[in-house]
């Protein structure tokens, strides 16, 4: 891979061209009939198969939610898609924080921990490694960039074990740091801060400030950093969803449940209301997984563009 | 002057890579080199049974172990038949959702997008979650629907459960693929959509021939991220598994990895597996990418 094919210039913003000239009627081709009679090309038809794909994404959000506000009975015993007899979900949410002397607070905190700490650690090392990738002279450059690419290449999962290895040999399993060490490098986060950092740091705006006698690190800090500052926050979004998702990786790493992440602790709760018969676990499941979601919704609809940015820097590659 | 300036920036580059490749170095190249070791060795409980035990180079053994193992190999049948499913269903129906909000015909656009995104922002484990709870019968209002229209199907059943990672997969990754798409929808010139216009091209007809085209390096890349996650499949069926254990526990390649790890306690055959997935899925993004490129200079 050269550099030429990988790094290609992210759209800076998500905003689309305006292409109202494609709608406009053009003099030369007055409505051919052929277009009217496409059912499925008529704005209703069109707009009923969104409709339809609105449905399938939108609806299983409407039964945790539902179901989030049902008393156990009413779990089973009413229409998924409907509301039930009881509205619960104070008592469900008072049961939720209560159970285990709070340990579902408990997972909340390791999360953000792990998914808020370590992805804000990582986007650090990213941004700053990826800017001296694309700004900075040094030899054997590319070379080191290609450990880069085979870092993005190799499965997250793949390396769940060959973590849990060494980690046995350090000590660190079942201990806090053998989850969030491996959540502060994210490979993929270079690469897009290289990208980033060729389309917004103007070579020019460095030129000048060494120019002035700034030093190459006063350059960075003061000058290339703030000008990322977008680029920062589309790869802390990955990074921390990244880490807030993982599962295989706790799963291996912890068995003391103080250390849990709260996905792995509704995975023990969904698991143990089957296997050991606590039915009661089944509603806290539910309940837990709508608590965990609704802050990770509410980051998604006020960044979204920001996620836009890094998905599309992605697929320009 | 000049080489000192170009001294200041070997020495800032350093500073600034370090940490990231200290970590680099720590948490994926000494995990990969070290399961690599461990791969060559087998434990081995010693003559008279007093528990103590052993570990023996065992040279490639382990891998040999692996890839005879019909446990192991038929996990990657599972993910072959997993991906025939999804790949097609959610590279499709990203595509057409995208181009249908592309058409022009469309409002509330804005709605769209993020109605059929949203699902991304669900972690999986709670995706699976949700889904097997939608799958599991006196629970489900879907199974109750199905089988009020005559419908019995068994979701959780192993016949089945290829269908039902899929699905949960195709909710998570169909809106993120089609936003993928629609901006690079976006890119192509006006020109050349109004230039198939007067030619007479209609939109389903300019859709195919002129825009997916079009968006091909977007597509490839997209199908190579999905095939990469594809070959890990791991939340979705071991939730699907701890519902109903009819799948088996090493349905897929990870949870056999996790089954050989955790259950029978052989560290050396679950660093071979795991090494073998990665080296698996390194190979095919190569493929990918080589396949993509070349399509595209074309």
């Amino acid at each position: 891979m050269t550099k030429t094919t990988t790094l290609s210039a992210p759209a800076p913003t998500a905003a689309a061209p305006d292409r109202k000239s494609r709608s406009r009627p053009t003099g030369r081709s007055p409505r051919s009939p052929r277009k009217r009679s496409s059912a499925l090309l008529s704005k209703t038809g069109v707009t009923a198969m969104l409709g339809l794909a609105a449905l399938y994404t939108l609806l299983p959000m409407l039964w945790l939610v539902l179901s989030s506000t049902k008393s156990r009975k009413d779990l089973f015993a009413t229409n998924g898609f409907a509301p039930g007899k009881d509205f619960a979900l104070f008592d469900n949410l008072s049961h939720l924080f209560q159970v285990d002397n709070g340990i579902y607070l408990r997972w909340l905190a390791n999360t953000v921990l792990y998914a808020g700490v370590g992805a804000l650690l990582a986007t650090v090392f990213s941004v700053a490694a990826g800017y001296a990738f694309d700004k900075l002279a040094f030899p054997g450059k590319e070379k080191l960039f290609s450990f880069v690419l085979l870092g993005v290449m190799v499965p997250g999962t793949a390396m769940a074990i060959p973590l849990y290895l060494i980690a046995a040999k350090a000590g660190l399993v079942n201990t806090f740091w053998g989850v969030f060490v491996p959540g502060l490098v994210f490979p993929f986060g270079v690469y897009l801060a290289r990208v980033f950092s060729a389309a917004y740091v103007p070579n020019e705006v460095l030129e000048a400030a060494r120019m002035d006698g700034a030093g190459e690190f006063k350059a960075f800090c003061r000058i290339a950093f703030p000008m990322l500052a977008p680029a920062f926050v589309t790869i802390f979004l990955f990074q921390f969803t990244q880490i807030w998702n993982s599962f295989f990786l706790p799963l291996v790493m912890l068995s003391d449940k103080h250390l849990y992440p709260v996905n792995l602790g509704l995975y023990v709760w969904y698991s143990s209301a089957l296997s050991q018969g606590h039915p009661q676990d089944y509603l806290l499941a539910v309940v837990g997984s709508l608590v965990s979601v609704a802050p990770l919704i509410v980051l998604f609809l006020m960044l979204q563009r920001y996620w836009k940015s890094g998905m599309t820097a992605g697929a320009v590659k | 002057m000049a080489s000192l300036s170009a001294r200041a920036q070997r020495r800032t580059a350093a500073m600034l890579l370090a940490p990231f490749f200290v970590l680099f170095s720590a948490v994926t190249v000494a995990p990969l080199l070290y399961a690599g070791w461990m791969s060559l060795f087998t434990t081995r409980t010693s003559g008279l049974g007093f528990g103590g035990t052993e570990e023996v180079f065992a040279g490639l053994d382990n891998y040999v172990r692996a890839l005879s193992d019909p446990a192991f190999r038929d996990g990657f049948i599972t993910i072959a038949a997993y991906v025939a499913i999804y790949i097609p269903v959610m590279i499709g129906g990203a595509l057409a959702l995208a181009l249908l909000l592309d058409s022009a015909l469309v409002k509330a656009r804005a709605f769209f997008q993020l109605a059929l995104f949203l699902p991304h922002a669900v972690p999986g484990l709670i995706a699976a979650l949700i889904w097997v709870y939608l799958y599991t019968p006196g629970l489900s209002p879907v199974i109750g629907f199905l089988s009020a229209g005559g419908l019995d199907i068994s979701f959780l059943s192993a016949d089945n459960a290829v269908f039902s990672a899929a699905n949960i997969a195709v909710w998570e990754w169909i809106g993120y693929n089609m936003v993928i798409f629609y901006a690079a929808l976006q890119a192509v010139p006006g020109e050349t959509l109004d230039a198939a216009k007067i030619d007479g091209a209609g939109g389903i007809r300019t859709a195919l021939s002129i825009k997916v085209p079009m968006i091909r390096p977007a597509i490839a890349l997209s199908v190579l991220f999905t095939v990469i996650g594809s070959v890990q499949l791991f939340t979705e069926p071991k939730v699907i598994y701890s519902a109903s254990s009819s799948i088996g526990s090493s349905w897929t390649p990870n949870m056999y990895v996790q089954a050989a790890a955790f259950t029978h306690n052989d560290f050396g055959l679950a660093a071979a597996a795991s090494l073998l997935i990665a080296l698996f899925a390194a190979v095919l993004s190569f493929l990918v990418t080589r396949f993509s490129r070349s399509r595209s200079q074309a």
